[in-house]
């Protein structure tokens, strides 16, 4: 009788159709493709930024474009979709203890939620949002 | 002793996964209400201006830009191989290496502004 070692059979390019947890990862994994060309905005808005006020001012009318317009929304969804998955994570990845117990896991998330709100309404408040 | 190379990789990552966390949501609603016509006031020539010209703006800035640089370099690259890309070293280098050149060539025009 051969022995017949079990071999799992995973499709390298459709595997995360198998369960909604795949999913979800992988909905976020995908956020990391508009936060990634994001970033490569803000290098080409700083190179606008140095090259003197004209430039400046014509980087911000190139954002009114319809495809900028779109990319920004989905940049948004993106962001807020990977800043929220990483709070949830934070009471998982680091976990506080405090004498015997553990603190509860949401106050660690809620803590870090707190933390960003406060940071961007003042971020908001500096670049004269309101 | 085996020596691992993973933490000069994980640190700015990591880092740079809670600055973007924090950050890029904030900065992408800016430019978002810049693309939409409502450019706030604090996205002028001369606000921007006045605080990149500053140190600390400098610094803000340059940290922002090149650890989210990093953490989007080392995310994308498990996302290629989660999407069953399986040349991992290709894209490693090319990514890590477009992240070097974004942080260096922010540093660049921050120096110049």
């Amino acid at each position: 009788m051969s022995r017949r070692p079990l071999v799992r059979e995973c499709p390298p390019t459709s595997w995360y159709f198998r369960q909604p947890r795949y999913l979800r990862y992988m909905s976020r994994e995908i956020t990391s493709i508009f936060v990634g060309a994001y970033c490569v905005l803000l290098v080409v808005g700083l190179q606008r930024l140095s090259a003197g006020p004209a430039a400046w001012d014509g980087f911000l009318l190139a954002l009114r474009s319809p495809a900028s317009v779109v990319f920004q929304f989905l940049a948004l969804v993106a962001a807020v979709y990977h800043a929220a998955t990483w709070f949830n994570a934070t009471q998982k990845a680091m976990p506080l203890q405090i004498g015997e117990d553990f603190v509860p896991g949401n106050i660690i998330s809620g803590a870090h939620y707190v933390a960003w709100g406060v940071l961007s309404v003042v971020v908001l408040f500096l670049a004269g949002v309101f | 002793m085996a020596k691992s190379h993973k933490p000069v990789v994980w640190f700015p990552f990591a880092a740079g996964g809670t600055v973007i966390a924090f950050c890029i949501p904030v900065i992408v609603l800016l430019t978002f209400l810049a693309a939409l016509g409502h450019v706030p006031a604090g996205l002028s020539y001369d606000k921007m201006h006045s605080f990149a010209v500053s140190v600390l703006g400098k610094l803000i800035i340059f940290g922002v830009v090149a650890l989210s640089l990093w953490s989007s370099a080392h995310r994308l690259r498990c996302t290629c191989y989660d999407f069953g890309l399986r040349a991992d070293t290709l894209a490693a280098a090319v990514l890590y290496v477009a992240a070097i050149i974004g942080s260096v060539a922010s540093a660049v025009f921050l120096l110049r502004i």
